[in-house]
């Protein structure tokens, strides 16, 4: 699929994900749309996936470390066919499937995430699975940037490196705001893109939102044989919906419905 | 057969099995070469080796973890529960120098509240073997299980040749109907001991090896109860939410009780030793368990 498409299926996922929050009074808008353009370039042209067959063997796998931020891939994967549009009215309600924290009972989630720093130890475990059989299919994690304070996902990316897991790539949504501050005032990260490269990862640094900075950084994976990379993608907290963006109360504030009109008026 | 020919024996049958260790070799040191493609040294990574367990399982693997006992529950307990537990994963948790075993580690290296957490998580299931045979007997039927278990590994040798085994059965030794010791994990060998020196005295004592304490067997558990004056529970674990636990929980859900003797580590940790040291301090050699034994039973008056 082409960068336009890919751009045409961001803002779609962004108006169903702003329109999910406003009806369930629910959280985690901002990190939900920080990582809508890499969401909208993994499934409309990276990932290998089947929505009519969502356990076939050969596909990639992606997990989403930052599970709170669910909102948006839920859409994503209505939107990609693997099931109606129609239950993402369910999201949040009671005795639905849909939690506010990934899960996988949901056609298309491998894995339930929403405590941090799951994700990439499962992935390392994916990847080297994969590899003892000579698979060729690919494992992506998309983690948060607060959640790089937990030590279990430094734990896994001095692994990965060791164990030679170029199968395996991590996308940092790197919007620079966590729960309750900024992230360099919370627990600073940087030099971010320098800590990767020390412990022996390919790393490169993109804009989250730019479809062809995204479609480059992944098409052609890994950067070296041998080697897992790591793609640091700056990005803005509540990006497409100018009153959210770079904003920490949107980090758990719920749109009312003044919010929800003038956003979905922006997107359109 | 010791565990490395077991690790050999299950990896050649099934390809399915794969042994990870955090760092902590002690039971596989010798066939890590023989096995390499089923083997995996993830470096001292509790949590995040759990982790990678779940993402073996979820490709069809039987990942069997190895480390120190109090590490892998503790450490790594939100893994887990998380990432084993909610999606039911077949990992098998196999945590070494558990209970007494750490002998003279001292405190931080003590596993005695293992039970209690790791049976707390839906779907885990807990084996606590007596000796290497029971452990010989068992393992198998618990690698084999659909789901995740917990086991407190060891490597002793059996006092008394042990029966068939069957995940949620107790194995029982005698019938008598004054004292009846339920056991589990390498206290059995003293246990064993008190049943023959109680005999001695007179006693009538029946023996419960539990071997899974999750599941238990309750209907077993029922049937001594109904039929013994005086229930003895013996653990190298604290008293909170061990066998002493499982047995009130057991006994309040049949709306019964009894006359209970708890002996377990009433909530402190254990004076560090070699093993025969730590038992005499603690008070957990035969002799000494059937005195205290002997005493509660007479002051009773049954």
């Amino acid at each position: 699929m082409s960068k336009k498409n890919s751009e045409e299926f961001a803002k779609k996922i962004r108006l169903k994900t702003i329109e999910m929050v406003y009806k369930a009074k629910a959280s985690h808008v901002g990190g939900a749309l920080s990582m809508v353009d890499i969401l909208a370039a993994l499934y409309s042209g990276i990932l290998k996936y089947n929505p009519r067959k969502p356990k076939w063997n050969e596909r990639d796998r992606f997990l989403l470390s930052k599970g709170h931020a669910c909102t948006s891939l839920y859409a994503t994967l209505a939107l990609s066919g693997f099931f109606d549009v129609a239950e993402l009215d369910n999201y949040a309600k009671d005795g639905s499937i849909f939690l506010s924290h990934a899960s996988h009972k949901i056609q298309g989630v491998e894995l339930s995430t929403g405590s941090l720093g799951h994700a990439l130890p499962v992935g390392c475990g994916l990847a080297l699975a994969a590899k003892r059989k000579n698979e060729k299919h690919r494992i992506f994690i998309l983690l948060s940037d607060g959640e790089l304070d937990e030590g279990s996902n430094w734990e896994a990316i001095l692994f990965a490196p060791k164990h030679n897991l170029d199968n395996l790539t991590i996308i940092i949504d790197y919007n620079k705001i966590q729960s309750l501050g900024n992230v360099k005032d919370v627990l600073d990260l940087e030099p971010l893109s320098g800590k990767l490269k020390a412990f022996n990862w390919q790393t490169i640094e993109i804009d989250g939102h730019n479809h062809e900075q995204i479609f480059n950084a992944l098409s052609t994976l890994p950067k070296q044989k041998g080697i897992p990379t790591a793609i640091i993608a700056h990005t803005i907290k509540g990006k497409g919906v100018d009153f959210m963006e770079s904003k920490l109360l949107w980090h758990y504030k719920s749109p009312n419905d003044e919010d929800f009109r003038n956003a979905i008026k922006q997107i359109e | 057969m010791n565990y490395e020919q077991l690790l050999i024996e299950l990896i050649s049958n099934d390809n399915r099995y794969f042994v990870m260790t955090a760092e902590n070799r002690a039971a596989m040191r010798g066939i890590t070469n023989q096995i390499k493609n089923n083997f995996i040294d993830t470096g001292i990574t509790e949590q995040t080796m759990i982790g990678m367990a779940a993402g073996l399982a979820l490709r069809g693997r039987v990942p069997i973890v190895h480390a120190l006992a109090t590490f892998l529950t503790m450490r790594a307990f939100e893994f887990i529960r998380t990432d084993v537990g909610i999606p039911n994963l077949p990992v098998k948790i196999m945590g070494s120098v558990a209970g007494f075993l750490s002998e003279a580690n001292g405190p931080t290296h003590q596993a005695i509240e293992d039970v209690s957490i790791m049976r707390g998580i839906p779907n885990m299931n807990v084996f606590c073997p007596a000796d290497l045979q029971d452990f010989n007997l068992g393992i198998k039927k618990v690698l084999q299980h659909d789901n995740p278990f917990y086991i407190r590994y060891l490597n002793l040798p059996n006092v008394v040749e042990h029966s068939e085994f069957e995940i949620g059965k107790a194995e029982v030794f005698g019938n008598g109907k004054d004292i009846a010791i339920l056991v589990y994990g390498m206290l059995f060998t003293q246990a064993f001991k008190v049943k023959e020196i109680l005999e001695k005295k007179g006693y009538s004592v029946r023996l419960l090896n539990l071997r899974t304490l999750k599941p238990i067997d309750e209907t077993e558990i029922l049937k001594t109860v109904n039929e013994c004056k005086l229930i003895v529970t013996i653990e190298d674990h604290f008293i909170t939410g061990g066998l002493y636990s499982i047995l009130a929980e057991l006994l309040l859900r049949n709306k019964k009780t009894t006359e209970v003797l708890p002996i377990a580590l009433m909530n402190k940790w254990f004076k560090p030793a070699l093993l025969n040291d730590v038992l005499e301090y603690e008070g957990f050699t035969a002799n000494k368990l059937a005195i205290k034994i002997e005493n509660y039973f007479e002051e009773k008056n049954f």
